[in-house]
């Protein structure tokens, strides 16, 4: 009956189940965060340090903040601060902690029909795309990077408050999918540093505008209220948010290079 | 009652006779058969015949439970449900289950609650008894006609029924496997199963018939003891059938 | 082009290297995915088969719905999955939400109605091939499911494939279920969608052809154990 040897080889498979761990917390972060390659630094020194397996959930902001309202992960890694405080506010954590800081920048084809490369301020630099009706990308997907977006159109005569033109492009996607996108239609998009030096897919763009102040880009640790969600992992919480704001972290952080460009700058206090 | 009792299990503890009184087989509101009034009495090897249309195949589904009932009834002392159990059917068209010879004919053993060794034990006896004891590990789909129906009779008889239908089981069937199925009819007739055969051979009802059902229109138009029948039909339709006629 | 033949020679790199982040991935991939086609199989083919052989007044019904349950978005079944399993739903004291359970949970709700519906298909036909003998054999309910059951079991193996095949390639459910954590729930679906999030275009399409491979693979494994080319007569 070979049938019947067929249901014990896959019953056989079934039964081989999962391994017991050490202890674990659920940190959703952003996929930019995750994207920096950073994680992969992060994550087995804090193993080995705190025997503590940190399991990502990457995601973006938006939905980071909903599982943690929901108390389905134990904290959250994010960066928008004017959500983090309205999460705060809503006693869904207990504090935030920053921890490092990077920034975003403009990409766009090399050959910058709009012209970028030089201005002084970002909301200029977006001023001169509309004004170019060059294609620009946007991630829509009400993320961090997103919402900073979104604040600097407001910024931008002539596109009301955000852009609704045919050349704008809101994909509603992860930051990679997002500079797929663009990659495709060789158009504008902004990006944090650390995603778009780790991206394989760049085709004809190019890194065309950085380093305006309001392009820099807070990164802050928040545990999860127990008193909402008595079953999250406090005191590892705390654990894992003290290691990442101490010595150690500081000094992967700030030798974390790519191409010897510093990615995160390390601002923990 | 204590009499009737003790001559019922004489006639091997039989559900006959089995009476329709007044049957008629409705599809889709069209009466197809009927009414019918017919016993088929405790012995004997009772042979339906009649032109094409002429309800031979619903008469014995009537019996046997395969074909609702829209009218009058058909009784043998026992509820309809329980009836069925001693009673078997060998089908015009042979239906082989996707198994072995010998898991096939063991089934209704099976599914009667006999445990798989003792079926098969006795599968394998009536596959011998049928002639297929050659071919017990074959699947039965890939049999050839004669032996499919011969596999057919020994599933229908392997569970001792009081009653076996037969819906014309050699209407595809060469001379030589005919004469194999007419043979282990024999026996089970002599072994006291009570036979019920629709058939379209002259020559194979009366080599077997002990009495004779006509159907005609949907009704049983002329019946009655096979060599009487034979030989002085009282209905011009029957008379013409048996001489050979097309009986319109 | 040349991102095509650079992942073909991913794939092998990665197949022939035996790379252990590979192993963990395919391993959880099979154990998630087979272990839905089980479930939803337990489910699914007695189902079928039950609608079969029961007459009742909505029947029609009940199987123009499960016939449209098979274009069920998974993404949908997802987000419902996780709404039910998330700390803040009712299942949410189970602590299931991003693990291997969830995900077969919401990969059983996308299968069943696929394989329930091809073996009702299926089903059918042999029903009506053994339908007179059955009833006159007085067969239970229950004997002629069973029996038809069995006697298909070679063409209702396809059917089970069908479901692994939609299961194994499926990430819109588990992607949200799971999370797609590493060494957890990461499978071969949602690590191919994140390779593809950044840029990794070749590891993603050597992930990809691993799975389709793997899914040859499982296809050829049981139709040679089952000998599922002779089900037409046997």
């Amino acid at each position: 009956m070979n049938l019947k040897k067929t249901l014990a080889a896959v019953l056989a498979i079934l039964v081989y189940g999962q391994i017991a761990m050490a202890d674990d917390i659920r940190l959703a972060v952003t996929t930019s965060f995750h994207n920096s390659g950073l994680s992969d630094v992060l994550l087995p020194e804090i193993k080995a340090d705190l025997d503590l397996e940190v399991k990502l959930l990457v995601v973006g902001t938006g939905q980071a903040l909903r599982l943690g309202k929901a108390g389905d992960v134990d904290a959250i890694l994010v960066h928008s601060r004017k959500a983090e405080l309205a999460f705060l506010e809503g006693g869904f954590g207990t504090h935030r902690r920053e921890i490092m800081f990077n920034d975003f920048v403009l990409i766009g084809p090399s050959a910058d029909p709009a012209g970028i490369a030089g201005v002084k301020t970002a909301v200029e630099a977006l001023q001169k795309i509309a004004g170019a009706k060059a294609s620009f990308v946007s991630r829509g997907d009400d993320s961090g990077t997103h919402k900073k977006e979104a604040m600097l159109w407001q910024g931008v005569k002539g596109v009301g408050d955000v852009p609704t033109q045919g050349w704008y492009r809101a994909v509603g996607a992860g930051m990679g999918a997002s500079l797929n996108t663009a990659s495709g239609m060789n158009a504008y998009i902004m990006a944090d540093r650390a995603s778009w030096l780790k991206f394989g897919n760049k085709g004809d763009l190019t890194l065309l505008f950085s380093g305006d102040p309001v392009l820099f880009n807070q990164y802050a640790y928040l545990p999860v209220n127990p008193e909402l969600h008595p079953h999250v992992k406090k005191e590892l919480a705390v654990k894992l948010e003290n290691w990442l704001a101490g010595p150690k972290a500081e000094k992967l952080i700030s030798d974390y290079k790519i191409g010897g460009e510093l990615l995160f700058t390390f601002n923990a206090k | 009652m204590l009499q009737s009792e003790t001559a019922q299990k004489t006639v091997h503890n039989t559900i006959l006779p089995l009476t329709l009184t007044g049957a008629i087989a409705k599809i889709r509101g069209k009466t197809i058969v009927g009414p019918i009034n017919l016993t088929i009495g405790p012995q004997g090897f009772t042979i339906v015949m009649g032109p094409n249309g002429s309800g031979k195949t619903t008469l014995l589904r009537l019996m046997h439970g395969l074909q609702r009932i829209s009218g009058g009834t058909v009784t043998c002392g026992l509820p309809d449900a329980q009836a069925r159990v001693r009673q078997s059917y060998v089908f015009q068209t042979p239906i082989m289950m996707r198994r072995i010879v010998v898991d096939s004919i063991a089934y209704p053993l099976r599914l009667r609650g006999v445990d798989k060794k003792t079926a098969r034990t006795k599968a394998t006896d009536w596959a011998e008894r049928v002639g297929l004891g050659h071919a017990l590990d074959r699947p039965a789909p890939v049999l050839s006609g004669g032996e499919k129906q011969k596999l057919s009779l020994a599933r229908a008889l392997i569970s001792g029924p009081d009653i076996l239908f037969l819906d014309e089981p050699c209407a595809n069937l060469d001379g030589r496997a005919t004469r194999e199925i007419e043979t282990i009819l024999r026996q089970a007739q002599a072994e006291g199963t009570r036979l019920v055969m629709a058939t379209h051979d002259m020559g194979q009802a009366r080599r077997l018939a002990s009495d004779v059902v006509f159907m005609y229109g949907g009704c049983v138009h002329e019946t009655g003891p096979a060599t009487a029948f034979f030989s002085g039909p009282t209905t011009p339709q029957a008379a013409a059938f048996i001489s050979g006629d097309i009986v319109e | 082009m040349n991102e095509i033949t650079q992942g073909l020679a991913e794939a092998g790199r990665l197949i022939f290297s035996l790379d252990p982040d590979l192993l963990e991935i395919v391993a959880l991939s099979l154990r998630v995915t087979l272990s839905a086609v089980v479930i939803a199989s337990a489910i699914g083919l007695p189902l079928g088969a039950w609608l079969v052989v029961n007459r009742f007044r909505f029947r029609r019904h009940t199987i123009a719905v499960l016939n449209a349950l098979m274009g069920l978005p998974p993404v949908v079944v997802g987000l419902v999955v996780y709404m039910l399993l998330s700390r803040a739903g009712p299942f949410g004291v189970l602590d299931l939400l991003f693990t291997p359970t969830a995900m077969i949970i919401a990969q059983v709700i996308i299968i069943t109605p696929l394989i329930a519906s091809i073996s009702h298909q299926t089903i059918r036909d042999l029903w009506a091939e053994y339908h007179d003998l059955l009833i006159s054999l007085s067969a239970t309910r229950r004997q002629r499911i069973a029996a038809l059951l069995w006697d298909g079991r070679r063409a209702l193996l396809t059917a089970m494939l069908a479901g692994f095949g939609r299961g194994i390639g499926e990430v819109g459910a588990i992607m949200i279920v799971g999370g797609n954590i590493d060494h957890s729930t990461r499978v071969l679906t949602t690590a191919i969608s994140l390779e593809t999030g950044k840029g990794n275009f070749a590891f993603a399409m050597g992930l990809g052809f691993v799975l389709i491979a793997l899914a040859v693979l499982v296809n050829l494994t049981i139709h040679s154990l089952s000998r599922t080319e002779r089900a037409s007569v046997w």
